[in-house]
């Protein structure tokens, strides 16, 4: 689907850039171009917030309206706030800015058999941004259906930039309101057949050569929240080999009730517990993604998947949440391997140490520590003397 | 409650009909009553994976050759500190090995001769396997030589103007010692790199479990595993013939491979036919020298002396071309995957850790493609000859009336060979009849008889009581017979006969992937791969 100044899907092969997309924006963009598709949709860019104010012609009211305006003085906050937001939700949106949202929501929707619920969310543009207390972190609208309801929420997330919490946060912090915006995400709601987590090591012991993952049936608050025992399965994380896996009760899932916008929790049969909750395709593809998750992000990760059971299999596999994975990273890597002879541990006196041929054959020196391409007998002792392979 | 102890020997049943069965193997190769408290002690597994059927009394001589030159190695050659060799037994037609440990107050003593000799080795390993080289193929070129011809009715007149003085029956007897002692320098020889190949490998093996706790057996072979290997090679062939044919159009020839002579008239009556006639030919030396069984029976089938088996896996091979199938192995991308593969595990080390992952990935790569290459140098290509050799005396001595088929030398052992042999000398010499064709037939069918009984039940998978940990290097590595395994063996709820058979297969460290384990596992549609001293 193409992307345009205003609109910028996940997949779209733009350069997604902060003030454009805003930071959550900008973030999915990324991650669906480094192979960690994130739930299909686009980005309404801060160009069509910027475009809308410029054509609504409030921009200098706005200012006006915000100069001198006391943070203490809530109610009149509250006054002011109100004024804009509904300016903003009632000022016609240009027609062609209009036609290009409308077209990227049918685009979206053209991807699944039937339309879907989608969720939309403020997306903000301010580097300062302190915590999810300002404008765009907590504005999200789930289980939207329809283009109505879509661009009105759209226009809800752009009216939450002057919530009265925002506006006294930029006031008591002297952030100036001129160059303010924007940008709005619409998402798929993801609808879980399958999820749960994944972890770029192993956490009984800090390995990073495995790649762990949880998974069960439904939505995966019932995995994270210890409800249900899901299978848990470890894999290499070098060639994606099952290392082992222990299949879980999986008794209960959690799925959507669309009509009722709601999670209901259901049984899950005796034959789905009994096997395992992915295949081995999907297996391969989680363990994928969460090794381009913690390749793109340099350091271990912590991840939240899904399959969606509106997309199509192969492409159903969605990256909900990746975050650096500390708690068992920050043990050693790897265990350390055993150096050292058993010769030395006997005591024997050169054993373990360059005895072998080198001084007849001018060769390196082989035994003690071990050179690059050399090796070290005294390991290759303790090695065959070792007694558990 | 498990078992604690497998069956003694004298408590498996003798099938009806194989009474007597002692007497056809060497007194030195089955268990004797007088030691009887003392086998009885020891714990013996069955090395089913090389011997999977029951041995006629000939072919016990790739048994006692293979696995006595292997217990060389470890007890007089390199040392190991805590293997000698393995003893081994037939029983009941089925081959037991019994592990010798080294007294542990020996251990230490050991180990610098142990570091001195395998150090020598793996500095020096590629001049002494270019060395190995030329010994082994000069054992073969020798034992090519070799021939087993009736003798005349006279002896020819030039010997007797030269004043030769001899009758030609001492070439015979020289021939067929000659022939037992170049396969015994040749499995001598099989065994001069071989544990060493292990010994690397464990090496690199133990380090990778260390650092990535329960990493992949198969990754770490991946990882020293050679891509383009010599025993591929045979197979390589056929797909070239195969090409070959394809382009020159020639496919209509490949219709009926069982008749190799009409199949290869076809094609030499086929335009462009003598060029491929040409590659077919060139292709067989030494490149036919191949088994589709595992050189230790004298019934395995080599290419060369049954070409409908080559020619039919090149029919599939067209088969497969027309069908538009990519068949030559894709070894760029392999090798590509298999350095991606050592990158990674390498990249998530560090420091003194990646530096010995590099050294001794290194060792076992230099090392480890010979556990798989000298399969075609001993298995496939002495072992061919070798049989060869034997069929040819057999059927001379068949000619003269001493069995009644081709092939019965095999119920002889190797010495009563030696016997039958100065028999037959004689009575030619003499100019009377030898007593051979008198004593052998009825002999040999008493035999037949045995083998056959023998042939109706199972080995047992191990004997006596094992002990508490096996911790044997070669045992586990080789056999895969780890405590666990036996652990297996005797819990109460062995299954099925295929859970059983199963338990057989190597521990996976040694299953190599077929040749082209990670893109086509079709790559050798037919021939089952030799399993021999190396990971199948």
């Amino acid at each position: 689907m193409e992307s345009n100044q205003y609109i910028q899907f996940f997949d779209g092969g733009l350069e997604p850039t902060l003030e454009a997309l805003g930071g959550k924006g900008a973030s999915l963009v990324t991650m669906t171009s480094a192979g960690m598709p994130v739930p299909p949709g686009f980005v309404v860019t801060t160009a069509a917030f910027d475009e809308f104010m410029a054509a609504a012609g409030i921009t200098r009211e706005i200012h006006d309206l915000l100069e001198g305006l006391d943070p203490e003085d809530v109610s009149e906050v509250d006054k002011v706030s109100a004024q804009i937001r509904a300016d903003i939700c009632s000022k016609p949106v240009p027609a062609d800015l209009r036609a290009r949202t409308l077209a990227a929501y049918e685009g979206l929707m053209g991807r699944f058999a039937e339309p879907v619920p989608v969720a939309v969310r403020s997306s903000a543009t301010a580097e300062d941004l302190p915590d999810a207390s300002f404008a765009g972190q907590q504005d999200t609208y789930l289980w939207l259906e329809g283009a109505k309801a879509v661009t009105e929420h759209i226009r809800q997330c752009w009216a939450s930039l002057f919530t009265s919490r925002a506006i006294i946060y930029r006031l008591k912090n002297a952030i100036p309101n001129e160059g303010l915006s924007m940008a709005v995400v619409v998402q798929k709601m993801v609808n879980s057949k399958v999820s749960g987590v994944a972890m770029t090591l192993d956490p009984a012991n800090g390995d990073r050569s495995k790649i762990t993952i949880d998974s069960s049936y439904g939505v995966g608050e019932m995995v994270v929240s210890g409800q249900v025992t899901p299978d848990n399965i470890v894999l290499d994380k070098v060639t994606l080999a099952v290392v082992s896996e222990h299949l879980g009760d999986k008794h209960a899932e959690l799925v959507p009730d669309r009509s009722a916008h709601t999670l209901v929790e259901r049984e899950v049969d005796a034959d789905r517990r009994a096997r395992r909750s992915l295949t081995d395709d999907e297996l391969v593809a989680v363990a994928a993604m969460a090794k381009r998750a913690e390749k793109h992000y340099k350091c271990p990760q912590d991840i939240e998947w899904a399959l969606d059971a509106d997309l199509p299999d192969g492409e159903n596999l969605l990256l909900l949440q990746s975050r650096p994975e500390t708690v068992h990273s920050s043990k050693p890597a790897v265990l350390k391997a055993a150096t050292g002879g058993y010769a030395a541990a006997l005591g024997a006196t050169g054993a373990g140490q360059a005895t072998a041929g080198g001084s007849q054959t001018g060769g390196t020196a082989a035994g003690g520590t071990s050179a690059p391409g050399g090796f070290n007998l005294g390991s290759i002792t303790a090695s065959l003397l070792k007694t558990s392979v | 409650m498990s078992l604690k102890s497998f069956p003694k020997p004298s408590e498996l049943p003798v099938p009806a009909g194989a009474e007597g069965w002692e007497k056809i193997y060497p007194y030195y190769l089955v268990f004797q009553d007088k030691l009887k408290d003392q086998e009885d002690a020891k714990f013996w597994f069955c090395d089913s994976q090389h011997w999977p059927t029951v041995y006629k009394p000939f072919e016990t001589i790739g048994g006692e050759f293979a696995v006595k030159c292997l217990g060389q190695y470890n007890a007089r050659h390199l040392m190991i500190p805590n293997a000698n060799g393995i003893e081994f037994r037939v029983h009941l037609g089925y081959l037991y090995m019994s592990p010798i440990p080294v007294p542990e107050d020996q251990i230490a003593e050991r180990v610098p001769h142990f570091e001195q000799r395998v150090g020598h080795y793996f500095q020096n390993w590629e001049e002494l396997l270019k060395q190995w080289h030329i010994k082994v193929r000069g054992t073969i070129d020798e034992m090519e030589t070799l021939s087993f011809s009736k003798l005349p009715d006279m002896v020819p007149m030039d010997d007797i103007t030269t004043g030769k003085a001899m009758d030609g029956s001492e070439v015979l007897l020289e021939n067929y010692d000659r022939l037992i002692q170049l396969a015994y320098q040749n499995w001598q020889y099989h065994f001069e790199f071989l544990n060493l190949g292990y010994i690397a490998y464990l090496d690199f093996f133990n380090f990778c479990k260390d650092v990535f706790p329960n990493i992949p057996d198969q990754s770490i072979a991946t990882m020293v595993q050679g891509v383009d290997m010599e025993l591929f090679r045979p197979d390589d062939e056929l797909k070239q013939l195969a090409k070959r044919a394809v382009e020159l159009g020639i496919q209509s020839a490949f219709s009926n491979t069982d008749d190799v002579d009409a199949t290869l008239a076809a094609v030499r009556a086929s335009s462009g036919g003598d060029q491929w006639i040409r590659q077919y030919e060139e292709a067989q030396d030494p490149w036919f020298n191949f088994t589709v069984g595992n050189g230790f029976y004298g019934h395995d089938k080599y290419w060369k002396d049954h070409q409908e088996i080559p020619l039919g896996y090149i029919a599939d091979y067209i088969r497969r071309l027309d069908e538009g199938q990519e068949i030559m192995r894709p070894t760029e991308e392999l090798i590509a995957e298999k350095e991606r593969i050592v990158e990674e595990y390498r990249d998530l080390l560090e420091g003194e850790n990646q530096a010995l992952f590099d050294a001794k990935r290194q060792l076992a790569a230099t090392a480890y493609p010979y556990v798989e290459n000298h399969n075609f140098y001993i298995e496939h290509w002495t072992m061919g000859v070798f049989w060869r050799k034997v069929r040819e005396l057999s059927r001379m001595m068949h000619a003269e009336g001493f069995w009644t088929e081709p092939d019965d030398l095999l119920y002889l052992n190797r010495n009563e060979v030696r016997d039958a042999l100065f028999d037959l000398v004689t009575g030619w010499g003499v100019g009377a009849q030898p007593i051979g064709p008198t004593y052998w037939p009825e002999e040999i069918e008493r035999r037949r008889k045995i083998v056959d009984a023998l042939k109706t039940a199972r080995p047992a998978p191990a004997l006596n009581t094992p002990p508490a940990s096996i911790t044997e290097p070669f045992t586990r590595m080789l056999w895969g017979i780890t405590t666990e395994q036996v652990q297996q063996w005797l819990a109460p709820a062995r299954k099925s006969k295929a859970a059983a058979c199963a338990a057989w297969r190597p521990p996976r460290a040694w299953s190599r992937a077929s040749p082209a384990s990670s893109t086509t596992r079709t790559s050798w549609p037919k021939c089952s791969r030799a399993r021999s001293w190396s990971p199948p």
